[in-house]
């Protein structure tokens, strides 16, 4: 033992670094790193709506509002109009969202309430597998397998039975090739059915155990609790996850670009072709010669974002007011 | 008594309807794979990955397009982790809570489901219009524009599921935000972060509508991103389209690598998730 006070000091002490050794540049330089990054994205959105603005803009300058309600699409002559495509677009999507809707929903509720626990894992597993199918996939799928099929076991025998003038044949009239609009809704509607379900069930989810312990309390069967307490429980998020799907069938490309018929005139039935804006813009665009064609299928997309716009952001608010 | 056998009975109704609902996509699922692998496998052979497209009728494989949806996938996906990875973290970690921050949160997810071809469209304004020429390099931006905002979406809820007492404890040590940040934070959310590259990836590699006028397509083997590229999708959708049914069959083995490929990374996604979960 030595007595000497400062040799019993251990070294460490002497060489410890005051808490801040130097000024840190780095942590502002990631703020603002990261900020630009935020940002990018917002930049991003920006110049997809300006791109689409200043490419549609000599066509919509040119044909004015005569460009959303005139059907006539002719590179020829020069003369486009997006009523048909807009109309092709909504009502394909309208009608995939009616198939997908129910189906959508029993699945979600099957999961979550009546799933046994070993089942619900992989099953979900499986649902989300089909989302993951990339687009151009369902559109193969149709194309050589489904519309094959329904031209041969649904249309024609249908078609037969319709008596000339009657309501079915109306509603069937049409080339019996299963490339039409109600093709293109049921593989629409195949590929949003596993996004609608995804997000029915963290909604049914997010319903405190205790309200539907409280019904089955009161005697309520299982089909009572559903449509009395858990769907009006979650009304408003229900219809945010409607009007998500809506979103996504609007805006698909391939697979309906695959079997919609791509004709620009309005449809006349249920199986006659049709043509969506994106699917337009995704057969064209690449082959498109003039400028005024180019132009036009832009302004298609504009038109194509607002009103997707509009449908998600709808959405995406009354998802978030049901989040508590 | 008859009214508890009509409630019995619809429910026995109710739950059989759900039960058929659930069969309905399981169904959906099993057709397509089962078409997918009958005719893809038929046209599967070694001269896939060895032989480059084909004019019609005569001998030829995928390779130029394989490679060439892998390079910009890779070159896209680097992208939308980096940018993707800090846009999250300042959302979770510096600016989430400020009115810019909301602002920014929602418009990443209208950007999200934003329809493909419009960014396709969009690309091909800002990178093909002014340079005259379709390029491999506009292929994966468009691409790294559809995953940047999964990739921002993940990271910030991977971010924000890290107890603030990690935070606490790292800032406590005396490090600054950013080490912190780096050290303990992007550590323990790794498997989450990972698992949304994941999941980005899955989404870009089957995209067809932003290659369509931004990649374009090209017949021979191209390495350099600045020409046009051939990728998987988009051989499928001219090969599909076309009246040659060679060309049809190398549409669908392209279908089938791309859609093994798709479910293979997510599944894997999907599993270190679940993993990192039980830990």
């Amino acid at each position: 033992m030595t007595s000497d006070p400062s040799a019993s000091e251990p070294p460490a002490l002497k060489a410890a670094a005051p808490l801040r050794p130097r000024l840190d540049v780095t942590d502002p330089i990631f703020r603002w790193v990261s900020f630009g990054a935020a940002t990018l994205l917002l930049v991003v959105l920006a110049g997809i709506i300006g791109s689409l603005v200043v490419g549609g803009w000599p066509a919509l300058s040119k044909f004015g509002i005569g460009f959303f309600i005139d059907s006539s699409w002719n590179p020829v002559t020069e003369r486009y109009g997006a009523a048909g495509p807009i109309i092709g677009t909504v009502i394909s999507s309208a009608l995939a969202l009616v198939f997908a809707l129910p189906v959508a929903i029993g699945i979600a509720v099957y999961l979550t309430q009546f799933c046994p626990r070993a089942l619900a894992q992989p099953l979900s597993t499986a649902v989300e597998l089909l989302a993951g199918i990339p687009s151009i996939v369902y559109g193969m799928w149709g194309l050589f397998v489904f519309a094959p099929f329904f031209a041969n076991h649904v249309q024609l025998p249908l078609m037969m039975a319709a008596k000339p003038g009657s309501l079915l044949d109306k509603l069937t009239a049409g080339v019996p090739n299963g490339a039409n609009v109600f093709t293109a809704s049921i593989i629409l509607a195949i590929m949003i059915l596993p996004y609608m379900a995804a997000v029915f069930r963290e909604l049914f989810r997010s319903i405190p155990p205790q309200v539907r312990e409280a019904a089955f309390g009161l005697g309520a069967t299982p089909f009572e609790v559903v449509t009395s307490v858990i769907i009006p429980y979650v009304q408003k998020g229900m219809i945010g996850v409607i009007m998500l799907g809506l979103g996504r069938a609007l805006g698909e490309t391939m697979a309906v670009t695959f079997i919609i018929g791509n004709s620009h005139r309005f449809p006349k039935s249920l199986f006659d072709s049709s043509a969506t804006l994106a699917s337009t813009i995704a057969n064209e665009f690449a082959e498109a010669t003039t400028d005024m064609h180019t132009s036009a299928l832009v302004a298609l997309g504009l038109v194509l974002f607002l009103i997707t716009f509009a449908v998600l952001a709808a959405a995406r608010a009354l998802l978030s007011s049901q989040r508590y | 008594m008859n009214r508890t056998f009509r409630r019995k009975a619809a429910n026995i109704v109710f739950v059989s309807l759900c039960v058929l609902a659930t069969l309905i996509a399981l169904a959906a699922l099993g057709l397509i794979l089962w078409s997918l692998f009958r005719q893809g496998l038929g046209a599967m052979n070694l001269d896939i990955f060895t032989m480059d497209t084909p004019a019609p009728d005569s001998e030829g494989g995928l390779r130029n397009a394989i490679y060439g949806s892998i390079l910009m996938c890779a070159v896209g996906m680097i992208i939308a982790l980096v940018v993707g990875i800090l846009a999250g973290t300042w959302l979770a970690e510096i600016g989430g809570d400020t009115p810019y921050g909301h602002a920014v949160r929602f418009l990443n997810d209208v950007l999200l489901s934003a329809p493909s071809i419009l960014i396709g469209l969009f690309v091909y304004e800002l990178l093909v219009k002014p340079f005259h020429g379709f390029s491999g390099w506009a292929g994966a931006i468009s691409l790294s524009i559809l995953a940047t905002p999964i990739v921002t979406r993940t990271t910030e809820d991977i971010l924000n599921l890290q107890p603030n007492a990690l935070r606490e404890a790292g800032m406590a040590l005396g490090s600054s935000q950013f080490t912190m940040i780096r050290k303990i934070i992007w550590k323990a959310a790794g498997a989450g972060l990972l698992t949304g590259g994941l999941l980005g990836f899955a989404r870009i590699s089957g995209e067809t509508a932003p290659l369509l006028f931004t990649a374009l397509n090209n017949q021979f083997f191209e390495g350099n991103l600045a020409h046009p590229m051939s990728s998987l999708p988009v051989v499928m959708f001219n090969m599909a389209l076309s009246p040659y049914s060679d060309w049809n069959r190398l549409a669908w083995a392209a279908a089938l690598l791309v859609a093994v490929a798709v479910l293979i990374v997510n599944i894997v996604g999907r599993w270190l998730a679940r993993e990192k979960q039980q830990h």
